[in-house]
């Protein structure tokens, strides 16, 4: 690990001010993952600015239904938060997921949201990989891959997002806040997160020095069905295989709300959009359901040995998405 | 102290910090890139949180940071300024009395360890697992609430922590022995003890 400066901010214009004003500044929130990525040396930061203790650790229902979600709520209060737990069931249970008791607490939204994918070749200075340092080639594509990607890879990278929460924001159609030198803006959480193409080097549209500030939920009713279910190779404690995160509200008959999306699968969490189309005004049938889904994977491009991310997605999002129509799904 | 020229102006690595544990104020000067794991090993002597992996995958390091359970590994100590750390020092009774916590006591009746490098983190993290199962704060096998008016169940509380809440809630702390059925027994008698 290289010396490193450090700068604790106290709101959020001193924390865009002090990036600014230092060379290879981050921002640090609680680190869980920059701090590793230190200790690997695949992050080296001139200085780190210290946004943990900013003013940014509520979540506050909006007048119009809706909550707002403070960047730097940790990822453990944000799951237990009761109109987290009543009104967006999928994200409780997705943030419940990923990492371990100890990791949530530490975490934060922002930061769970800019984590970065645990591909062992980005993690490891001596191999080549594109994403950590452009131009030296993807050591993964013919290397071990089992983990990486089956939809919208590109020849320089196959990498996966490893968040959970960002799965379920992604269905939910939540936005991201984002406060930069030109001031404020808001981008769907859905295209917040790139994929790789030509730069496997940008993870997100964020811009230099721009910060996280809160990310906002659409108004959802209680009871509004939702839920998440993810494959991993241990019961607990491990990054997706693959997952789905998805919400269906069901009336008269036929689905009248829809959001579907995939983790583990894509180096963003990937709104299932044509899933989406198909089911929306649809009766919610098994048929129709193993349609809409066959609708999203028959896209995948799975890799020499990860093809079985493939019907192990198909199965997850049909049980999901059975599970949620209810009764509706019987034939 | 130590400096870096990055910039126009050099960049200061080192800084003061008071780190508060078990109840002590200990002020001292760190390099930015000390882990909170690392103050407390090398510079206050607390050597009871372990480094096991040091990438926070095996929460042997695990301490309370607010009362909250944290992996000490991936914390800078610079950060945790003003913050009450505990550790597995400061767990048993202030008073210097020798009285055990009631989960040190329990991991004891239960042999809940081999080797015991991983039982400060086990120790540590369970007392956070405590804390949370009363906050009624669910886990991944806790079942869905059902969305009542009256906001969600607890089903998380003391009583609620069935085997499988357990091992789930504490599947960040590996055991190499393999103690783990004991480590929930004594985690589960302890739950009891404090709902009875």
């Amino acid at each position: 690990m290289r010396p490193v400066g450090y700068v604790r901010a106290r709101s959020v214009e001193e924390a865009a001010a002090a990036h600014a004003g230092h060379p290879g500044a981050r921002y640090l929130a609680g680190g869980t993952n920059l701090v590793d990525l230190m200790k690997l040396g695949v992050e080296s930061p001139g200085t780190l600015v210290d946004v943990s203790r900013l003013p940014l650790d509520t979540v506050e229902p909006l007048p119009g239904g809706g909550l707002r979600i403070g960047a730097t709520v940790r990822n453990s209060d944000l799951a237990a938060h009761p109109l987290v737990r009543a009104s967006y069931p999928v994200l409780s249970q997705a943030l419940l997921a990923g990492a371990s008791g100890q990791l949530r607490n530490i975490a934060t939204t922002g930061g769970n949201l800019l984590q970065r994918t645990r591909c062992p070749y980005f993690q490891d200075p001596a191999k080549p990989c594109n994403k950590r340092e452009p131009g030296t080639g993807c050591g993964a594509r013919e290397g071990g891959h089992r983990d990486h990607a089956v939809l919208g890879h590109s020849p320089s990278c196959i990498a996966t997002h490893p968040s959970d929460m960002a799965v379920a924001l992604a269905a939910l159609g939540a936005t991201v806040e984002l406060h930069g030198a030109d001031g404020a803006r808001t981008v769907p959480v859905g295209q917040f997160h790139r994929l790789p193409g030509d730069h496997p080097e940008r993870d997100t549209v964020i811009g230099p020095g721009e910060l996280i500030t809160a990310v906002v939920l659409p108004e959802a009713p209680a009871g509004l069905p939702s839920a998440y279910r993810k494959a991993r190779d241990r019961a607990s404690y491990a990054f997706a295989l693959a997952s789905v995160a998805a919400v269906l509200e069901v009336a008269d008959g036929v689905v009248r709300q829809v959001g579907i999306a995939f983790g583990g699968l894509a180096h963003r969490p990937w709104r299932a959009e044509r899933a989406e189309a198909a089911l929306l005004g649809a009766a919610p049938t098994g048929e129709n359901i193993a349609r809409a889904v066959d609708a999203e994977l028959d896209r995948a491009e799975p890799l020499r040995d990860n093809a079985f991310k493939v019907p192990l997605a198909r199965n997850l999002a049909r049980r999901v998405l059975t599970g949620l129509a209810g009764p509706a799904a019987r034939p | 102290m130590q400096h870096t020229a990055t910039g126009t102006e050099p960049v200061t690595t080192a800084s003061g910090v008071t780190l508060r544990v078990n109840g002590t104020a200990h002020t001292l000067d760190v390099d930015h890139r000390t882990t909170l794991l690392d103050a407390l090993r090398e510079r206050l002597g607390l050597t009871g949180a372990k480094k096991g992996c040091d990438h926070g995958q095996c929460g042997a390091c695990t301490v309370l940071v607010d009362g909250r359970r944290a992996n000490s590994c991936l914390l800078l100590a610079v950060a945790q300024d003003g913050t009450e750390i505990t550790t597995v020092e400061g767990l048993a009774g202030d008073a210097g009395d020798g009285e055990l916590h009631p989960l040190q006591r329990a991991f004891l009746d239960r042999d809940a360890f081999q080797c015991g490098y991983c039982t400060p983190g086990q120790l540590c993290s369970a007392v956070g697992l405590l804390a949370e199962a009363a906050a009624g704060h669910p886990s991944y096998v806790t079942p869905p609430d059902t969305g009542s008016p009256d906001g969600p169940a607890s089903p998380g509380g003391p009583a609620g922590l069935t085997p499988a809440e357990i091992r789930e809630r504490l599947s960040g702390n590996l055991c190499r022995c393999g103690a783990y059925p004991r480590i929930v027994e004594a985690v589960a008698d302890t739950a009891a003890e404090a709902a009875r």
